[in-house]
């Protein structure tokens, strides 16, 4: 119905609709953030308040952190907007991301490899285990989300069970302490085995940051790149759409999805690579799932899905982290987490706030006011004909059941 | 003796597993995915649990031990209902993508907890403890106390979750199957339009099924803290993840989901007593061969699921915002 010489200012229009509406989300949530603190505690209200805002850039310590947060919440946020976009909800980032962490020790530390190869393990690992879900689905119609919510808690307990039977993993192998419930720091187990400082550490004046961070913005773009400019992105998406259609439409629907769960598990897997390797953390045999694959999915739905969203909404959610981090002792860290999951949940009535917005905007063009908006996927360039994306839409919900 | 307390152990563990997954159903048959249902057991819980804890400071609670721990269990209920509310009110009302909504309140309801019991109990006291009077014994039922197998099987663990759970399990197999609002409710998750077109208010019968998603997901999370023990940690482990998998295992049925969560808690129990029964495998060679075990429940589902997967068969219209004027 749209004439397709409007159809493409529309779509710049479109993008900077989701922005806004992203924007106002954070505002509301932020301001739902300031009323709790003020409840909580009303005298240093608005001075933590401040310090969530402004920590993150007070000096370039706190900078190194962000950064060096943001780098696997970023990579697990891709995995989770990579999966949607084919129409699968990846809630097994959290196990894929730990299996990335085991390969990646497993090759630095026993194997004795230096920090590529190690990479290299971390998404491979995380790659074999997202293909489990994706073989599941395409062959046995067992939903993903299921299968990954049992491999998150099989992937926990059996790489638990591996490194307690590896002693050349743990800590007191590598030095005189008697700690054996965490692999060994990797300063003493396999110093080639940290990834490059690149003089960032001192710049930066921080232990935390290495060139973790541009290795992930790099894997975001190049799945921007593949989602957007190439044909195997634009099956993927197909698929997500409506999965009949497209394979009605000559595409191997299954093929699709087990590819798409292993590019999926594959950025989790390096995500805990990247953490990993850092040289700051060691992994710890505890019997609780880790929380970073989980973190990716506010990740991913704050950025509509989009891979360069992704960039800023962990960058974003990491800086708010550091932020709430400094709000002690006034306040608990976990304020930060009502003002993400408020913000997360204002973000869900993006299609009601794209309504107002695009009104506000185009008031004056009443045809393009009535425009029906999509709720993720807006940022999308490909869909040919705005008109079709709401039914796809709703394609695709129901597919990705 | 020990496969008495298997079994108790194995009833007291599929209890929430039971009410969660049942209350993931009658959302998910009215048409609303209800992914927060992890959030909505903290919330329960929590509620439940800090009832309970006033009685018990107060004074008065050991004096009535089941009536307030009926009064806990239906504020747990009321206040995971409540909790529901904000899915339904952006799900249903907004039209909101539900797998958002319900993300944002897995992430709110910790936090929330974890706020309020420091409000509640003073800095850096994160546990609620839970009273020990809340065990049904069979003294307190002024029965003779025994050492029999089915004794041991009853009453080990015993708590009124558990007779409530299986009351509540046979309401909602009436609800579902013999009532018009049961019928009508499965058929806005079918069919939207074709149950509106015959004059049922599908907005109504979807707020309806996220609220008894809610109600027994906030019972459940009650359950949940009883059975482990430790008291209230702003947690209750994944096993709102668990129940989404043990409904789908169950695959949307009650009596289905039933079996299957007796099915998963058997192979749970089974896991952390593996050292204490005479006939497994003891791995010799192995370090830390209590994980082959852990991971036992998990992988058993897997396989089950595989093998039935032909048959499993999600509602039709689920996870889709209905649209009155939509085609």
């Amino acid at each position: 119905m749209m004439k397709p010489k409007q159809t493409k200012s529309l779509r710049g229009t479109q993008g900077l609709i989701s922005l806004l509406a992203s924007l106002l989300s954070i505002m509301v949530g932020l301001l739902v953030g300031l009323a709790l603190l003020s409840l909580l505690n009303p005298a240093h209200a608005f001075s933590g308040f401040l310090k969530i805002l402004t920590t993150g850039l007070a000096t370039t310590e706190k900078m190194a952190k962000v950064l060096y947060q943001a780098m696997p919440l970023m990579l697990c946020g891709l995995a989770v907007a990579f999966a949607f976009k084919t129409g699968l909800f990846n809630i097994g980032a959290a196990g894929q991301y730990t299996m990335g962490a085991f390969c990646a020790l497993t090759v630095a530390i026993a194997l004795q490899q230096p920090w590529y190869i190690a990479l290299i393990a971390a998404a491979l690992g995380g790659a074999l285990l997202g293909a489990i879900p994706g073989i599941c689905k395409a062959l046995f119609n067992v939903n993903e989300v299921i299968t990954s919510i049992m491999f998150n808690w099989i992937t926990m307990y059996a790489v638990n069970l591996t490194i307690n039977n590896m002693p050349i993993m743990l800590t007191n192998y590598w030095s005189k302490s008697t700690i054996k419930d965490r692999t060994a720091p990797l300063m003493d187990a396999n110093p080639a085995g940290i990834l490059p400082k690149g003089g960032l550490d001192t710049l930066m004046n921080s232990n935390y940051i290495n060139i973790g961070i541009f290795i992930a913005i790099g894997v975001a773009i190049v799945i921007w790149i593949i989602l957007q400019k190439t044909v195997l992105g634009y099956e993927l998406k197909a698929c997500g759409y409506n999965r009949h259609a497209s394979q009605y439409a000559g595409i191997n629907a299954k093929r699709n999805i087990v590819l798409s769960m292993i590019i999926s598990g594959a950025l989790a897997g390096l995500g805990g690579g990247l953490y990993y390797l850092s040289g700051t953390g060691q992994y710890t045999l505890v019997k609780v799932l880790l929380g970073m694959g989980f973190n990716g999915i506010p990740v991913a739905l704050l950025a509509s899905s989009n891979p360069l969203g992704v960039i800023f909404s962990s960058l974003f959610i990491s800086y708010i982290q550091v932020g709430g981090d400094a709000l002690q002792p006034h306040f608990i860290k976990e304020n930060i987490d009502i003002i993400i999951s408020a913000i997360i949940y204002l973000s869900a009535f993006a299609l009601l706030m794209k309504g107002w917005i695009a009104k506000l905007i185009l008031r004056g063009s009443p045809r393009n006011a009535n425009l029906e908006v999509p709720a993720l996927n807006t940022a999308e360039a490909s869909v040919s004909d705005p008109d079709t994306t709401a039914t796809a839409q709703a394609a695709q919900k129901e597919d990705a059941q | 003796m020990i496969f008495a307390d298997i079994l108790s152990a194995t009833i007291l563990f599929a209890v929430p597993l039971l009410l969660v997954a049942m209350g993931g159903m009658s959302s998910e048959r009215s048409g609303i995915i209800n992914i927060a249902l992890e959030g909505i057991m903290i919330i329960g819980a929590l509620c439940g649990c800090l009832f309970l804890r006033y009685t018990d400071d107060m004074g008065f609670g050991a004096n009535a031990p089941q009536l307030y721990m009926l009064l806990a269990i239906l504020i747990a209920g009321i206040a995971g209902l409540l909790f529901s509310m904000l899915l339904a009110f952006a799900s249903i009302r907004l039209k909101a993508d539900q797998t958002i909504g319900g993300t944002a309140l897995n992430m709110m309801a910790p936090a929330l907890a974890v706020i309020v019991t420091w409000a509640a109990q003073g800095q850096a006291q994160t546990t609620i403890l839970i009273p020990k009077w809340i065990r049904i014994s069979q003294e307190s039922l002024g029965m003779q106390p025994g050492t029999d197998f089915l004794s041991r099987m009853f009453f080990k663990s015993l708590y009124l979750t558990t007779p409530i759970a299986f009351l509540l399990l046979i309401a909602v197999i009436v609800f579902m199957y013999k009532t018009k609002t049961g019928l009508r409710l499965r058929a806005c998750g079918e069919h939207p339009q074709a149950a509106d077109s015959v004059g049922i208010n599908v907005y109504r019968m979807r707020y309806l099924g996220v609220a008894i998603s809610g109600f027994l997901g906030g019972i459940g999370g009650l359950a949940f803290t009883v059975a482990a023990g430790s008291g209230f940690q702003s947690s209750v482990a994944g096993y709102g993840f668990l129940a989404l998998a043990v409904m789908i295992f169950g695959n949307w049925k009650p009596l289905n989901i039933l079996g299957a969560s007796l099915f998963f808690a058997l192979f749970k129990i089974i896991g952390s007593y593996a050292g204490s029964i005479p006939f497994l495998p003891k791995f010799e060679g192995i370090k830390s061969s209590e994980y082959i075990y852990l991971m036992l429940p998990y992988i058993v589902t897997m396989i089950v699921l595989i093998l039935t997967s032909k048959k499993s068969r999600a509602p039709k219209a689920e996870g889709v915002p209905y649209d009155k004027g939509g085609r």
